[in-house]
């Protein structure tokens, strides 16, 4: 059959595939749909009333929202953490399951898009950027290189997973020379929109405790740390629940790379620390907010000293043969490090951009109930999305689902 | 360019939007397909969702950046504009679009030894711009200084102006700077905000997504968004505006102070200038040498804020 004519039916499989499943499964899709509901409902009072429903104002205008896409990005950009050792360094047991890191950085996008979406006060006139029918400040705006690059890299995950996917469904061996040179391209991309991502921070002059080189070599050390982390996560749970062959090397290839980022982040955090404060200079006020507190608003000060207790307690399990080898301790370990990373890069990052204000005004932040609804809904949404294509994914890995399946037995 | 008097006389205003937007769209036809699908796509959702009142309208969501906007669309989008004030509040208002004068930049200077922190400048403006009250919106913000510092941390911006000038203090308003090197305008993703000729940093209204780069990027805090739909009582609505500057704004979008270019253009003083009871501010072109602002950035010694962020402010300091 044509290629034309089997992606239809390719379509159609992978979608059945998709509403198909247990009660457990159904429960499971009921649940994150219950929070998307509700996030929407939120969404739609904010339309109504504005952005005046979330707790940011003009001294904070970058809340949650923007916090989590930050991190989110470094999510994304982290798959290449399972395609370089695949792909450049031929490590055949994360090349099996490569296919599962792509397709995560596929959801995550969507959700790095979608936090983008409820941020901006004109969701309406989106069309505005984008290239050719709206007016793209491209090169001057490091927004316009965002929508770029993060648009460009789903572009080039969908690709490849969806031809990779697709051949296997057909039974046929996949076209090196129809994917390999995107692989490559997509190591490269994956760099890009992390950095990409720190260089709308780091770039602000007006914003001294972001207007460091570190920013984007902190951004993407601590993305290759809480990724992988949720790769061993979600491989070990593919490994159990799903009956997908996940090697141990695999997972410990991931252990590894964690340990060592993890380190390197807290080296980083910590230069960054030590440059702010010794030299009591006064562009330290946002470090000093952060960590210790500013004149008596110290919002921000067990929020991060619970993600340095994290990330540290991650770094010690990583690196700690007796520790790592219990599976239950691992995985605490690999969520201190998730939760870790997204408190300090996320809100512990944006925030104290913020705090005080170029004119030395101190207003403090906390999300919103709309802003805790709406993003609830968008980390539900990723959930969901991952969860579908892991469920027509996996079936066609393993080979069950064919467009035209072995005959089982020769006819009687 | 002055606005265009001559209006068909048949057409009712939906059918002039209508027409209009038949002829945006005729210019692309490959726009024409997208944006209408997706037009129509808003036009349900907003339906659906009952956000009918807040939804921009046909022409609204199709509207050109303003750069490309012939006069005769502008005239259009005037009277449109007027019409909707008109309906909402009662109002009559003109809306006119003066463009930069040939051979002028502008340039402000302040006088610290004389401001008294008094935040008249600040009421004025509020009053020629149309902010609202509620939520308060204002583009200057008057900072109360300890005596031999300049430095903000030791500043508030929330002092009560009703015992001023107070002892050991004082007043350093800022607004924004319009400057030469602008921030903001890099940091614009859609070009919705750009410097013209005379110096100003203006915004169009109509183009920006609200997506507050340009708030994050200034180094004054010069810009303020629209949190919620900004209202203006109608015994308080300024009713001239410029396209530019004091038009009616809406929820969703960023707006700051633009020197009045709706008064300075056609040669009369910014609002808050025309407001200072202590003549601490001074306004002109600083292209023509005999001008009082070229005088005081000459022979005083002015300073601007932020040197080092080499934003290259037209907003000048200065003590007597």
């Amino acid at each position: 059959m044509s290629a034309i004519l089997s992606f239809p039916r390719f379509m159609l499989a992978t979608a059945g595939a998709m509403v198909r499943g247990s009660s457990r499964y159904y429960l499971w899709l009921l649940f994150l749909v219950s929070w998307i509901v509700l996030g929407v409902v939120a969404y739609l009072h904010q339309l109504q009333v504005g952005l005046v429903a979330t707790n940011m104002v003009d001294q904070v205008p970058w809340g949650a929202y923007i916090a989590n896409f930050t991190y989110l990005v470094g999510m994304a950009a982290a798959a290449v953490m399972l395609v370089i050792p695949a792909y450049v360094y031929h490590d055949h047991a994360l090349h099996e399951v490569v296919m599962l890191g792509e397709l995560l950085a596929v959801a995550v996008l969507t959700m790095c898009l979608a936090f983008v979406m409820v941020d901006i006060g004109r969701p309406d006139r989106f069309w505005h950027l984008i290239p050719g029918i709206g007016r793209f400040n491209w090169p001057a705006s490091m927004l316009s290189w965002d929508v770029i690059v993060l648009n460009g890299y789903l572009a080039l995950n969908l690709y490849i997973t969806t031809y990779l996917l697709y051949a296997k469904f057909r039974g046929r061996e996949p076209n090196r020379k129809m994917y390999l040179p995107f692989v490559f391209l997509s190591i490269g991309w994956a760099i890009s929109i992390h950095t990409v991502t720190a260089f709308l921070y780091s770039g602000m002059g007006a914003r001294s405790h972001w207007n460091a080189a570190i920013l984007a070599p902190r951004f993407l050390v601590s993305a290759f740390a809480a990724g992988p982390s949720l790769m061993i996560i979600a491989l070990s749970e593919v490994r159990d629940r799903m009956k997908f062959p996940v090697k141990d090397a695999a997972l410990n290839r991931l252990r590894q790379i964690v340990a060592i980022t993890m380190l390197i982040n807290l080296f980083f955090f910590f230069s960054e620390i030590f440059t702010e404060l010794y030299s009591f200079k006064e562009h330290a006020a946002s470090m000093r907010y952060l960590l210790f507190g500013l004149e008596g608003h110290h919002k921000l000060v067990p929020y991060i000293w619970t993600a340095i207790a994290l990330d540290v307690f991650a770094a010690a399990v990583f690196v700690t043969p007796r520790l790592y080898r219990n599976p239950m301790v691992l995985r605490a370990g690999c969520a201190a490090a998730i939760v870790g990373v997204w408190v300090e890069k996320g809100m512990g990052l944006v925030i104290p951009g913020f705090v005080p204000t170029p004119l030395g005004e101190i207003v403090e932040y906390g999300p919103s109930f709309t802003e805790f609804c709406v993003s609830a809904a968008i980390w539900a949404m990723g959930a969901l999305i991952y969860t579908l294509l892991l469920k027509a994914a996996v079936p066609i890995e393993l080979g069950t689902l064919r467009l035209n399946p072995p005959p089982p037995e020769p006819a009687e | 360019m002055a606005r265009s008097d001559q209006h068909d006389p048949i057409c009712s205003p939906e059918e002039r939007v209508e027409k209009l937007v038949e002829t945006r769209l005729a210019e692309n036809g490959t726009r024409r397909t997208f944006l209408k699908l997706f037009g129509l796509g808003v036009a349900a959702t907003a339906a659906a969702t009952g956000c009918g009142k807040s939804a921009p309208t046909t022409e609204e969501f199709f509207r050109q950046h303003y750069k490309k906007l012939t006069d005769d669309d502008k005239a259009r989008i005037f009277r449109r504009i007027e019409e909707q004030t008109l309906a909402r509040t009662g109002v009559a208002t003109h809306i006119s679009d003066p463009p930069p004068i040939d051979g002028v930049e502008f340039a402000y200077a302040l006088n610290l030894s004389v401001c008294n922190g008094s935040r008249r400048c600040v009421e004025a403006c509020a009053r020629e711009n149309n902010l609202p009250d509620d939520p308060e919106i204002r583009y200057i913000r008057v900072f109360e200084m300890e005596a031999g510092s300049l430095d903000f941390g030791e500043s508030t911006p929330n002092y009560r102006d009703d015992t001023v000038p107070a002892k050991g203090k004082f007043y350093l308003p800022v607004q924004c700077h319009q400057c030469d090197n602008p921030p903001c305008v890099r940091a614009c993703p859609v070009g919705a905000t750009w410097k013209e000729p005379d110096g100003i940093v203006v915004i169009d209204y109509s183009w920006c997504i609200g997506c507050r780069f340009c708030v994050v990027a200034c180094p004054y805090f010069a810009r303020r968004f629209n949190w919620t739909q900004p209202t203006v009582p109608p015994e308080r609505i300024n009713p001239n505006q410029g396209y530019l500057s004091n038009r009616p704004r809406f929820k969703g979008v960023v707006e700051k102070c633009t020197f009045c270019l709706h008064r300075t253009r056609k040669g009369r003083m910014p609002a808050c200038l025309e407001a200072c009871p202590t003549g601490a501010r001074k306004f002109g072109n600083l292209n023509d040498p005999n001008s009082e602002i070229r005088k005081i950035i000459e022979r005083k010694r002015v300073y601007v804020l932020k040197e080092d962020q080499a934003t290259l402010p037209r907003f000048y300091y200065f003590f007597s």
